[in-house]
């Protein structure tokens, strides 16, 4: 057994163990926190097969930005999380039960294809030859030419998904003094100052 | 020797881990969008790890479009949170049912 190997088992394993910390966390800060863990782990067995454009991606958005954005939400939320643990115990059978049924379905599937040909034990090419263009080449050569159109679209998803998170959690707030802008410029001279010639001796 | 078995083992696990959380939380919005986030996790390892297999880079790209679906998710998700803990004061998912009344 070579170092990927081991390389290997410990992030399977880290990945699955921060896993199972996410769903079984009393607290949710430590289920964000553990959440962090399993992209990072996930991110090393992307490395390890050579995917290391994705495994980098995973690290910037989903750590820098997916799990911060739930670490703001989980302590922007004054919620009594105990309350919420109440009848946590009721809920743990048909889970398990779930996990398990979904986890023997899946051995089956995989035990049924390698049943027919065997291929799925066969070693992993690791990485790229000496030569070859590295993953983030390859992905490119593609990305930005078969798939341009699904580039924009993503991109479009994601103004979308700003406007609509921006949209949903703006709030007009009334009767509070702030400076209104557009009104301020808006204001035109003849609307506020008046000038008046007043005749001696009599007023207005 | 990293077979394609073993990432498939992974991905299998962390997406029943994924299924059995939304049980298991099912008052916890919160956790409930973790978990799922957690089954696109699975969803990824299982179409890099095919894409590694097959030496085909497509199986990337459709995981980097998994990716970029994920984040927009989760940012859509937790604004709907807060305007619902803004309207309700509470985050239970069993409350949840103004739409039926």
């Amino acid at each position: 057994m070579g170092l990927a190997d081991y390389a290997f088992q410990v992030f399977a394993v880290a990945t699955v163990a921060w896993g199972l910390g996410v769903i079984l966390a009393r607290n949710p800060v430590h289920s964000v926190l553990c959440l962090i863990m399993a992209f990072i782990s996930t991110a090393g067995l992307f490395v390890l097969i050579g995917a290391e454009y994705l495994a980098f991606l995973l690290i910037v958005v989903y750590v820098g930005a997916v799990a911060v954005l739930f670490l703001f939400v989980v302590m922007m939320l004054d919620v009594d999380f105990a309350e919420l643990k109440a009848d946590y115990a009721k809920y743990l059978p048909i889970g398990l039960f779930v996990g398990v049924v979904l986890i023997f379905q899946i051995g089956f599937m995989a035990l049924a294809w390698q049943s027919g040909n065997g291929v799925m034990d066969e070693e992993m090419k690791l990485g790229t030859a000496p030569g070859e263009p590295n993953n983030a080449e390859q992905l490119g050569m593609v990305l930005y030419t078969e798939y341009v159109h699904y580039f924009q679209i993503a991109g479009l998803i994601l103004l979308v998904a700003m406007i609509g998170a921006i949209l949903l959690t703006f709030r007009e707030r009334r009767g509070v003094k702030t400076q209104d802008v557009t009104a301020q410029v808006a204001r035109k001279r003849e609307d506020a100052v008046e000038v008046i010639s007043v005749p001696t001796g009599k007023g207005l | 020797m990293i077979s394609l078995a073993n990432y498939l083992l992974v991905g299998g696990l962390l997406f029943a881990i994924g299924v059995g959380g939304i049980f298991l939380n099912r008052k916890n919005v919160i956790i409930i969008l973790m978990s799922i986030e957690l089954m696109l996790l699975a969803v990824n390892i299982n179409f890099v790890a095919f894409s590694m297999f097959l030496g085909d880079v497509k199986g990337q790209v459709f995981a980097f479009m998994i990716l970029t679906v994920a984040a927009a998710e989760a940012a859509i998700g937790l604004a709907i949170l807060v305007t619902f803990f803004r309207n309700r004061g509470d985050i239970s998912v069993q409350a949840a049912n103004t739409m039926k009344n």
